[in-house]
């Protein structure tokens, strides 16, 4: 076989590694979405290596649901420091504080849908024309539907039946005043890829994906983590349990699962055997079958 | 799964009456692709439904109206990975009206299934996809005959529909077809050699899929690389540093080698290749570099670096044959953006020359007008020139689209003749 071939994992890095500069050139004022979750800093990575030696040209943007495990935020506020990069916050409490949302009420609430309106907000008050997101087409079938360049109107809506169609590598992020475009440069990557990825590259990754003791709740088939957000049923009781979360979303809809897997290659390992997907333990993506295509039509992530 | 594992894009085209949905879903069945949860969601949507069994064919809905209309509407991309290589599905609808999303798909894709059922044989839509697969120049096509336990496995059947193929495909450019018999419902040689079929000598189709080579795919002669932007470095470390980052489009550039800057014509030479941290000796498509010269030479995003002894010729006036993908028809002589690599010139659609009907492959002069779904032969004429390479040759520098500039949509993909 000849030499002149890339394995798939160089050939996914080269692929986002064009995006993200297909961002910067064709974008005025683009930002990285940032959750402090595995694949956004995947992306934080990738960005890091299309533009070296330069700095990363974007800043990082965070919608803050209040509902933080504190060490995403240490972990963030780290990563912003070693980067040099420039940290812009969306607060969903300042957006539930001047009345732009209403917090849920019932034991089920969470302020998932809240962050529509607080990223919408932080886009436009910023003068966003591009967010840079780590959403991958294999998550969930709304997301199998995503462009590479993903277009927003001017009220932040995904139109799925009417997007621009995207041919070879020829992006078109053209887009009148006060839209917007969403941009996925992993949109090509599985979850076992970016684990794949994170090994290979050693990237640093928060505590929370890897096996530690936890205070935990067994509710809707998976531990949520217990914090001062949540409130107990009468039925439910608090267990401490060696888990690690397989995805991080807010504190309150992030179920853990029970594992002993300490390091990267032993996450790897586990991932590779798993038979549950990756968003079964996400409770924001259980209230329908069409929950994530209905979200993201309004501006979700 | 091996580092050294390659990634292979295919797409899959057909109607769902020729078991697409089937197919693919089979493919991720059998190779374990698909997790305990998503196969309970799909049981039980077989029971709502009254399906006896598993309907494999939900694994592909996607939106709402999909769901409700139970057709798909636009391309879904599905990922799966055997121990030898990552898979990339580009899901396209088959239906007539979207030919536009058959096109997309294919642009990416190594490799085309085209399913053929074998009771019908070749019909017409088994044509309009073969064509759009010699027309995108995917490398290699797969027609898979389906639906052969309705046809009580026999090799006529088969048969038929090689020799129904090959007759009309002797007028397109496909350069590997290979035909396979399968029942995706039963799963007769998608993954698993069938045992009613001992006649057929061949390999299934993952095993085909896992195998065939396709390190030759991308151009590997031509040096081509349009430059996506330029790093300059604000720090003390790389006062100096100019660096032209971009993809490789096609062939290999190693440290030395004597370049062309396009269009300006300037010449210089390789002074380092780079990836990251990482200085290499050669770089080859489809890697993303980065590239300094040894002299300072004006260079932006839309300039392509070329070897000196081999570069792509500069023209305004572009034959290419497009595929019109909006509902807005060609506006005669109406301007449009052109995007072609990391390039953007203003572009006139000077002459339809004529319009293939699909459906036959004839080619009509008489009929000019360009709407959605349309393909057509068209002389482009462009403010500057465009550094450009037939498609045959390079599918990178051969491709363009064009923009709408009222309404910023993307109104066609073409190919240059």
């Amino acid at each position: 076989m000849s030499k002149y071939y890339l394995n798939y994992l160089d050939e996914l890095e080269s692929e986002a590694i064009y995006v993200l500069r297909e961002v910067w050139a064709q974008f005025q004022n683009p930002v990285i979405l940032f959750s402090g979750g595995k694949d956004s800093i995947v992306v934080t990575h990738l960005a890091k290596k299309a533009f070296f030696p330069s700095k990363i040209p974007f800043a990082l943007m965070h919608v803050d649901t209040g509902h933080n495990f504190p060490e995403t935020i240490k972990f963030r506020d780290d990563l912003i420091n070693t980067l040099g990069v420039r940290l812009i916050v969306g607060s969903v409490q300042e957006s539930i504080d001047t009345g732009r949302v209403a917090e849920e009420k019932g034991k089920n609430a969470t302020r998932n849908a809240l962050q529509i309106t607080t990223l919408l907000d932080a886009i436009e008050t910023n003068k966003v024309d591009c967010a840079i997101g780590g959403g991958r087409r294999d998550e969930e079938k709304a997301r199998a539907k995503e462009r590479f360049f993903s277009h927003r109107d001017d009220f932040g809506q995904w139109d799925p039946k009417h997007q621009r169609p995207e041919l070879w590598n020829l992006f078109n992020g053209k887009h009148f005043e006060g839209e917007h475009f969403r941009a996925f440069p992993i949109s090509n990557w599985t979850e076992m890829d970016v684990w794949n990825y994170i090994k290979r590259e050693n990237i640093e990754i928060p505590s929370l994906y890897f096996a530690h003791e936890r205070e935990v709740v067994w509710r809707n088939n998976s531990w949520i983590p217990h914090s001062e957000f949540l409130q107990l049923e009468e039925n439910e009781n608090i267990e401490t349990k060696r888990i690690r979360f397989r995805t991080l979303g807010d504190i309150t809809i992030t179920g853990g699962i029970e594992s002993e897997a300490d390091t990267v290659e032993k996450i790897a390992q586990e991932v590779a055997a798993m038979r549950q997907t990756e968003r079964g333990n996400r409770t924001d993506d259980k209230r329908s079958e069409t929950a994530m295509e209905d979200r993201k039509k309004q501006g979700y992530f | 799964m091996l580092d050294n594992n390659q990634l292979l894009r295919f797409t899959t085209a057909g109607s769902v009456d020729d078991g697409k949905s089937t197919l693919i879903g089979r493919l991720l069945y059998d190779s374990k692709s698909i997790f305990e949860d998503q196969l309970e969601a799909i049981e039980n949507t077989s029971k709502q439904k009254g399906h006896e069994g598993v309907d494999l064919a939900l694994f592909t809905d996607g939106l709402r109206d999909e769901r409700e209309q139970g057709i798909t509407i636009d391309v879904a991309y599905r990922y799966f990975t055997t121990p030898k290589r990552k898979f990339i599905i580009a899901d396209t609808p088959g239906h007539i009206q979207y030919t536009r999303n058959m096109v997309t798909g294919a642009s990416t894709a190594n490799a085309a299934i085209i399913l053929v059922d074998a009771r019908h044989g070749v019909i017409e839509q088994t044509k309009r996809h073969a064509f759009i697969a010699s027309l995108l120049q995917i490398p290699h096509i797969i027609v898979c005959i389906n639906k052969m336990d309705l046809v009580e496995f026999k090799e006529e059947a088969y048969n038929k529909v090689i020799a129904q193929f090959e007759e009309f495909s002797s007028k397109l450019l496909v350069k590997d077809v290979r035909f396979i018999p399968i029942s995706a419902l039963l799963g007769d040689n998608v993954v698993n050699r069938s045992e009613n079929m001992d006649w057929y000598q061949g390999a299934p189709l993952l095993h085909t899929l896992e195998t065939m080579h396709i390190s030759s795919d991308i151009n590997k002669v031509d040096a081509r690389f349009p430059v996506q932007t330029v790093l300059r470095p604000q720090s003390e470390e790389y006062r100096d540093y100019r660096g032209y980052a971009g993809r490789v489009a096609s062939g290999v550039f190693r440290k030395g080698d004597e370049i062309t800057v396009l269009p300006s014509g300037f010449t210089s030479a390789i002074k380092s290749i780079n990836a990251h941290d990482k200085e290499l000796e050669e770089a080859f498509a489809p890697m993303s570099v980065s590239i300094t010269l040894e002299d300072d030479i004006d260079i932006s995003r839309g300039d392509m670096i070329a070897r000196s002894n081999n570069k792509p010729e500069p023209s305004q006036d572009v034959e290419a044959m497009i595929c019109w993908l909006h509902n807005d028809p060609a506006k005669p002589r109406a301007k449009y953006t052109i995007r072609h690599t990391s390039n953007e010139q203003k572009a006139m659609i000077k002459e339809v020359i004529y319009k293939i009907d699909i459906n036959t492959l004839n080619r009509k002069p008489e009929d000019v007008d360009l709407g959605m779904n349309d393909i057509c032969k068209v002389k482009i004429r462009t403010t500057k020139p465009l550094l450009i390479d037939s498609y045959r040759e390079n599918r990178t520098t051969g491709s363009f689209i064009l923009i709408d500039e009222s309404t910023n949509e993307t109104v066609a993909a073409g190919m240059v003749v």
